[in-house]
């Protein structure tokens, strides 16, 4: 069982100039009592705050908000690698990310290789990898190519190699950056298949986009992030409408001034 | 409060242990990295540890007017357990920030990323001991049962890199110029710690008891010491291994501190 509970949720971070990254220009303030060098240069930043929600098995929520709004960051909580500076969150769960697919690829290794650094990346370990190779370069399609250095293949082709490693097993939530669409057409078809799939599979989906048209087909409710913070939280028949009617509002106050 | 934060940096070093097997898959990427166009791959590290292991021995044979037969396999060892360190202290400082791109996307233990710069140089150093026994036959000196010592004190060796390392790794990761002075800092105490001199050439007692308190001169006798024929001192088993166990739980809680700021850092 999945789950995901946030409780008055909220991270700071800090911004680094580099006055703030010197350790000797911190000593020289520390020793002088902070009147020599000038303002320490850190900024917080306040992304995310107050959140208050709870996901559960089943749901397929989509993340909406303008740039800036705390969706990266969202989603990078969702798959820990941030932690909240206040509240509490509780993630229940393994997690899967398609965000970024051809991490870990590295261009001077062969595609079979890099099939196991990033199998290793994602805790696979050799044996599993091992068992399930042969399924995973047949689905790359890269036929002779495998055994060639990626840095000789095309940005399609690498792609089709982040994404057939990347999506084969099914995490219990699963975290995705708009829809993946990857390769020529032929491949394309196929992805597709395997990414409805793996959403249809996976207990929770979190999906982060812009698409009116894919949050109303794959998602049963709408968190609307704004100013880092919950402006809505509903199914995407309530939701959806006012965000992007706010959106089209805008985009008219544009052309008018 | 202290009991939860503690957990968070024992937990992530455990379960980078227990994902020992990621360390080995990144760190044996970077070895085949260096030599993936080179014919003769990983063994011009060998080559180039030898031909620097000759001109030393030369050089400062003469210079300290030693016997080749001893100062050889002595300085041998002390510069190839020193290039283990050196590199994986250098190499250690950057990184946390050189996973950046990892760091910020997955949660993959902290510990792995300094586990894999320890276990790259490792594999380095087990090319460079090949060494070792072609200098032996040189000078015609065999190997004594104390060679089995060397186990406890690489592995002592080991424990202290992967704390200091952690702790290096993350002030490096929040005070970028903190390499720098990491760097010119094991730059003196490669003068100051018996690799190239041996402690016997010291003619002032104040200076040999001075050097007890260089913990690197007791971390590299005990590996150098075994393979010699030595029995390093027990007061050096004792030293790096209290150091082990204090930097260790410091490290621990520190990571449990930081951890979590490292994102924002790298």
């Amino acid at each position: 069982m999945a789950i995901i509970k946030f409780e008055n949720v909220g991270i700071d971070f800090p911004i680094f100039n580099a006055q703030a990254r010197s350790i000797k220009k911190n000593f020289i303030n520390f020793a002088t009592g902070g009147k020599v060098g000038q303002h320490d240069g850190k900024v917080v930043v306040s992304a995310l705050n107050n959140l208050n929600f709870e996901i559960k098995d089943g749901e397929r929520v989509g993340l909406i908000g303008h740039n800036g709004a705390g969706k990266t960051t969202l989603l990078r909580m969702f798959s820990k690698v941030y932690h909240p500076t206040s509240g509490s969150a509780t993630i229940e769960g393994d997690i899967g990310s398609l965000i970024s697919i051809s991490l870990g690829i590295n261009q001077e290794f062969t595609g079979r290789e890099n099939i196991y650094i990033r199998g290793a990346l994602l805790g696979l370990r050799k044996k599993e990898i091992d068992a399930r190779i042969e399924e995973i370069i047949e689905f790359t399609d890269l036929g002779d190519f495998i055994d060639m250095p990626v840095r000789t293949y095309s940005s399609g082709m690498q792609m089709r190699l982040g994404f057939s490693v990347s999506t084969i097993f099914t995490p219990e939530i699963l975290l995705m950056d708009e829809w993946l669409s990857v390769g020529d057409e032929g491949f394309k078809e196929k992805a597709e298949t395997r990414l409805t799939n793996i959403i249809n599979a996976t207990k929770i989906l979190i999906l982060a986009s812009h698409s009116n048209e894919l949050l109303r087909k794959t998602c049963t409710r709408i968190l609307w992030l704004e100013h880092g913070t919950v402006k809505m939280d509903g199914t995407p028949e309530e939701v959806l409408p006012l965000y992007f009617k706010s959106n089209i509002k805008k985009g008219d106050l544009l052309t008018n001034t | 409060m202290s009991n939860k934060q503690k957990s968070v940096g024992w937990d992530d070093f455990t379960s980078a242990l227990r994902n020992f097997h990621v360390v080995k898959v990144m760190g044996g990427q970077d070895i085949k990295m260096r030599y993936k166009r080179s014919k003769m791959g990983p063994f011009w590290i060998t080559i180039s540890m030898a031909v620097m292991i000759t001109t030393m021995g030369l050089v400062f044979g003469n210079l300290f007017k030693t016997n080749v037969k001893e100062f050889l396999p002595y300085l041998t060892l002390g510069l190839i357990t020193w290039s283990f360190i050196q590199s994986s202290i250098s190499e250690g400082c950057d990184a946390l920030i050189s996973s950046e791109g990892i760091i910020k996307q997955l949660p993959v233990p902290l510990h792995v990323h300094v586990m894999r710069v320890i276990w790259k140089n490792f594999i380095i150093f087990l090319h460079n001991i090949v060494i070792f026994p072609l200098v032996l036959i040189a000078v015609q000196k065999s190997v004594d049962w104390t060679v089995f010592l060397v186990i406890p004190g690489f592995i002592l060796l080991i424990l202290n890199l992967t704390w200091a390392l952690m702790i290096l790794s993350m002030i490096c990761a929040r005070f970028r110029d903190m390499t720098q002075i990491v760097l010119s800092i094991m730059q003196v105490i490669f003068y100051l710690t018996p690799v190239i001199w041996m402690p016997k050439l010291l003619s002032h007692s104040a200076a040999a008891a001075l050097l007890t308190f260089n913990p690197l001169y007791h971390l590299i006798d005990l590996v150098r010491g075994p393979l010699l024929g030595e029995i390093p001192m027990m007061s050096s088993y004792i030293i790096a291994g209290v150091m082990a166990i204090v930097g260790l739980a410091l490290s621990i809680v520190m990571t449990s501190k930081y951890k979590y700021r490292v994102p924002y850092w790298v």
